[in-house]
């Protein structure tokens, strides 16, 4: 893990809280909605940071939570937080029930400086995602289209059904733009909708299938979601050959 | 400054009192680590304490398993806002393993270090008088390699990044030499209580 580290962010100042405004709310699938903070003071970010909000009730009592940022390095005059519903959750219910544009919100950020990516790290990259944790694999990709980038790159993203697949149409048409970005969906509970998709949890079939797609062994590896998740797709990667230290892991705490 | 339309969820205050600032208490043990999990044997797993670069003492598995076994009832508290209350462990206390060694401290500060190549820095004043352990169960059962197991550290009263899973050694060193997260942002020192997640908190 540490002999990997190209790209570590020093430990930076003091990163302060400060208001945020929300400036747009749009609907991802019915379970995910994005949520666009114009913070007071705009920060430099890295693709696979994330930003903590924190909620403040009238009695003093806070509630803080990490969300990864969707959004491009490239504009961050509004950052994309998207945020995915829990029922037994407090932070994210408050989002999806009553949050609306122009709300004032604590946020912090950019934290996080492992699972980062930019162009200048190269590839070819290796993303698999489970679920929202697409979320930061997304901002990579929206940073690697803005620099027009041809690093190969590949995304794996596993979603229980067709309609729960956020970002679906923005990175199909990703896809069909090309220039060395692959694309493969795997649709665990129905048929797989393209040939190139899958329609099953991820396995060493699919990893060495994907690994083929590839011009070449991936440089770093990012996989983020379930803690089951990530570690089924880190420990086929490893059986495959990848070797630990490529190999980057983000995985949802509560 | 309240956040409007928010009002939290119902507050257990004899929880309130025992969970530190920006945490909230969870009944699960959630998973996080930067990598994969390393596949750690305990029959070739070893526990070394080095001095500087020197390797000063050395166990094997089964010579770490005879050293005194202490428990631990302790709360964890990770940086990611969640903490577990009244969770039991059983290791061995890092001022266990020095007098095993006949070591003292050579310095005032500490590096753990972990099979997966993780570093994480500890004053030494945090992992003894009874502060710290080498823990090698979790709830009466092995810990599992998911939790850090075989072996991982437990320094309870600070932030849990600084429980090094699958712990292989405790380096002293001349400075205090951020580890893998603290170069990466984290707060060097990592008191929950003082609300010390990040660089400058």
């Amino acid at each position: 893990m540490t002999e990997l580290t190209p790209n570590i962010i020093p430990a930076a100042n003091a990163i302060r809280w400060q208001k945020a405004t929300i400036s747009a709310i749009e609907h991802n699938t019915p379970r995910v909605s994005s949520f666009w903070f114009k913070p007071a003071e705009p920060f430099a970010f890295k693709a696979g940071q994330h930003a903590d909000i924190r909620l403040t009730a009238p009695d003093g009592y806070r509630a803080q939570r990490s969300y990864s940022i969707a959004s491009a390095p490239e504009n961050n005059e509004a950052i994309e937080l998207t945020i995915e519903r829990l029922d037994d959750g407090e932070v994210s219910p408050f989002f999806h029930e009553v949050a609306q544009v122009g709300d004032e919100i604590e946020l912090r950020g950019p934290l996080g400086g492992h699972f980062v990516w930019s162009v200048n790290d190269g590839g070819p990259l290796l993303l698999i995602g489970g679920g929202s944790g697409v979320v930061p694999l997304m901002s990579m990709l929206r940073h690697r289209a803005t620099q027009n980038s041809d690093v190969p790159a590949l995304l794996f993203y596993s979603a229980r059904i067709w309609d729960e697949v956020i970002f679906r149409d923005e990175l199909l048409k990703m896809h069909e733009a090309g220039r060395g970005f692959e694309l493969a969906f795997s649709i665990t509970r129905e048929p797989a909708r393209r040939p190139v998709d899958f329609s099953r949890r991820i396995d060493m079939p699919i990893i060495a299938e994907l690994l083929k797609r590839l011009p070449a062994n991936p440089s770093v590896a990012y996989i983020c979601g379930s803690n089951r998740f990530v570690e089924n797709a880190a420990q086929g990667l490893i059986d495959a050959g990848l070797p630990p230290p490529l190999i980057r892991t983000e995985r949802y705490g509560v | 400054m309240a956040t409007r339309g928010f009002f939290g969820r119902h507050r257990d205050p004899d929880a309130a009192e025992r969970l530190p600032p920006g945490q909230h208490l969870t009944d699960d043990f959630p998973v996080l680590s930067a990598g994969p999990m390393p596949r750690v044997r305990t029959d070739t797993w070893t526990f070394t304490v080095k001095d500087g670069p020197r390797p000063v003492a050395k166990w094997s598995w089964d010579e770490f398993n005879a050293l005194p076994q202490t428990k631990f009832l302790r709360d964890i508290h990770c940086v990611t806002t969640w903490s577990k209350f009244d969770t039991n462990w059983e290791g061995v206390l890092v001022d266990d393993i020095l007098e095993a060694a006949g070591l003292d401290a050579s310095t005032p500060y500490t590096l753990a270090h972990a099979y997966d190549g993780y570093s994480t820095n500890v004053p030494f004043a945090d992992l003894t008088n009874g502060k710290a352990m080498v823990a090698l169960r979790y709830e009466g059962q092995p810990i599992s390699p998911e939790h850090g197991g075989p072996a991982r550290l437990l320094v309870p009263h600070l932030y849990f990044w600084k429980s090094a899973k699958w712990v292989n050694g405790i380096q002293f060193t001349t400075r205090d030499e951020a580890g893998f997260w603290e170069l990466r942002g984290y707060h060097i020192y990592g008191d929950p209580w003082k609300e010390q997640r990040f660089t400058g908190d």
